[in-house]
């Protein structure tokens, strides 16, 4: 067991979009639960192939829009109509028509904010450290390398038994990733 | 005919990469680009210069005076912040449409967008007469108890563009990210790693991470689609609301909107013909983007000229004397030149897009574009200039004369954009490499 925890998953590599999709589906398949892909660009479906399943960003920015939203028409009616009166041209002091305008841009504000910052957060981003860039090769991630992991957190997990099974879908190159 | 590939035949994943990140990594800076920089730097300086000679001196230095109170600050103003709605046009709106032919050009487009912004800031920042009141504008509490006016569209301005300005850099951040990492990972100076590191926050590229970027990638495009339209909307609010003859009418804002995204295409076309042809990057932007743009400025160029020729028919059909009258004023007042020569750069010169060959002619485009650029710069000047000068009543009238100083900013601030962008190729990837990929054949998932 003491071994295992130095050991934080094992790689493999894999030369196109379609190999990367057929391992992660394969390993999926095989009763590995604790898996993830890395790729140089975004590839329809593999996420699901790795068991994600829930987008929360949707959520996020919703949440930020309409935050955004009401906090801009509150403003503008309690700076307007509550806390500094002001009769302009004899327009009602809450004269909403005008306010529409800023209480959109605050929507757009407030959600694209949130889409920024929610997908970040939710990804754990920032984080300039991370084991698989312990990996030599892995730096080809970025450029043109597909790769697949299994945790070492998986139940499944064994050194050996995963190494085989990884053999088995014909990778360019097996490696251990260190914690 | 079949069109032109929007990415050259024989590229894979490693010479996209490759090409791409190699104009920052190992390319050194050449005399043309030492040349370019120093140019724009100084002119930079000449804008610096100028504003702090108006800082010193006040707003008396320029030319406007009444009835001119709008001079070149809000004509430049305007144009700026136009010439930056065709790069979210095409990162936000073409993204939308699927039209991937756009991943070449969007990143240098976007940025684009931001140094146009950034030029266009300065110009209400300093034309309020006490710059450093400007943060007036803000609903900051303060000890004088009161907030801004908000039934003004001054105010919706403020909301618009600064929204727009923070939209803006975070999408063009976040295209960035998986940018940066290749980077990280392409260089071999120990600092330049570190730096790329940092900036890429830690970018792996899990399938997860690549789910929810693309879903707040998709989301930021669906926002700024119609927070791009209402920006120039609302610039189109600060003319339209007021009724002054020539500035109260309803065809403003979709007016605005069009004339924005023909000077902004033209704005693009004038940097990507040098950009594609210096940095040999012909095979990403190939003659297809090239013939696109072209289409798009010819659609906008009609679209506007369709709000030249509904301004003039209204003048003369809506039955209002001031209104016919700036009509009159247009074709032959003092300023009759210049309104002349916004319909030949315009509507006129602009036509001859309508042939193929010079549509995918990149010297015929440069130069169209620049006919454009400077035809939607007296567009501006006419409708701020000609309509303040000669209003109701004769009393009033009067002649606007820009003095060096303006003719110094106005100068000054294209400086800085240029400035920014050859800044800009040298540190970061002008043509997004992870989309570039996407275009690739081997990129499609065979089942």
């Amino acid at each position: 067991m003491a071994k295992r925890d130095l050991i934080y998953g094992l790689m493999a590599e894999f030369d196109s979009a379609t190999a990367l999709v057929e391992a992660a589906r394969k390993t999926s398949h095989a009763g590995y639960k604790k898996i993830d892909a890395y790729s140089p660009f975004p590839i329809e479906g593999l996420a699901e192939e790795v068991g994600f399943h829930h987008d929360e960003v949707p959520l996020v920015v919703l949440i930020g829009g309409i935050l955004g939203g009401s906090l801009g028409y509150a403003m503008q009616y309690w700076m307007s109509a509550v806390d500094y009166p002001l009769n302009i041209g004899g327009k009602p002091y809450h004269s909403w028509p005008s306010f529409i305008v800023i209480t959109f841009e605050m929507t757009i504000l407030f959600a694209g904010i949130s889409a920024v910052f929610g997908m970040l957060a939710l990804n754990g981003l920032p984080m300039p450290y991370h084991p698989v860039f312990n990996v030599p090769r892995f730096s080809s991630a970025s450029k043109d390398r597909f790769f697949l992991i299994v945790f070492s957190s998986d139940t499944k997990y064994d050194p050996a038994g995963t190494r085989t099974f990884f053999e088995s879908l014909n990778p360019r190159s097996i490696s251990e990733v260190p914690s | 005919m079949e069109s032109a590939p929007v990415i050259e035949p024989g590229h894979t994943f490693g010479t996209v990469t490759e090409k791409i990140s190699a104009i920052v990594l190992t390319r050194p800076a050449t005399n043309g680009w030492f040349v370019g920089f120093g140019v724009a730097f100084m002119l930079t300086m000449m804008m610096l210069f100028s504003i702090g000679y108006l800082f010193l001196k006040g707003t008396g230095i320029w030319g406007v005076t009444i009835p001119v109170g709008w001079g070149f600050a809000i004509v430049n103003f305007v144009w700026w912040i136009g010439i930056g709605h065709a790069g979210t046009l095409i990162s936000a709106i073409l993204l939308l449409l699927r039209q991937s032919w756009r991943n070449s050009i969007n990143r240098f487009a976007e940025a684009m967008t931001l140094f146009a912004v950034s030029a266009a800031g300065v110009f209400p920042l300093i034309h309020v007469g006490r710059p450093w009141l400007a943060y007036w504008l803000f609903p900051i509490p303060n000890t004088m108890g009161v907030w801004p006016q908000f039934r003004s569209p001054l105010m919706w301005d403020v909301f618009a563009v600064s929204t727009y300005a923070t939209i803006s850099a975070l999408f063009w951040f976040i295209g960035l990210i998986p940018d940066l990492a290749t980077l990280r990972d392409r260089t071999d100076n120990k600092a330049l790693k570190i730096i790329y590191g940092m900036l890429s926050f830690g970018w792996r590229g899990s399938a997860r991470h690549w789910h929810r970027y693309e879903t707040a990638y998709l989301l930021l495009a669906g926002l700024a689609t119609p927070l791009v339209l209402s920006v120039h909307t609302v610039v189109s609010f600060d003319f339209a609301v007021g009724i002054v003859p020539g500035w109260h009418t309803t065809i403003f804002p979709p007016y605005f909107v069009a004339g924005a995204i023909y000077s902004g295409f033209a704005m693009v076309l004038m940097l990507s013909i040098p950009i594609r042809k210096i940095y040999g990057l012909e095979g990403f932007i190939t003659e297809r983007h090239l013939q696109n743009s072209a289409k798009v400025m010819l659609a906008t160029g009609l679209i506007v000229g369709y709000g030249y020729m509904i301004e003039g028919f209204m003048g003369w059909y809506g039955g209002d004397r001031y209104d016919a009258f700036t009509l009159w004023n247009r074709l032959h007042g003092p300023y009759a030149f210049e309104y002349w020569l916004l319909l030949i750069c315009n509507l006129f010169i602009p036509q001859v897009l309508w042939i193929r060959k010079l549509r995918t002619s990149p010297v015929a485009l440069f130069i169209i574009s620049g006919v454009i650029l400077v035809g939607m710069w007296l567009e501006r000047f006419v409708i701020v200039v000609m309509s303040l000068h000669r209003d109701f009543l004769t009393s009033s009238w009067g002649m606007y004369y820009p003095t060096r100083w303006d003719w110094m900013t106005y100068i000054g601030t294209i400086g800085m954009f240029f400035a920014f962008m050859f800044l800009f190729l040298r540190v970061l990837p002008a043509i997004s490499i992870f989309e570039m990929r996407t275009l690739l054949p081997e990129a499609e998932v065979k089942e």
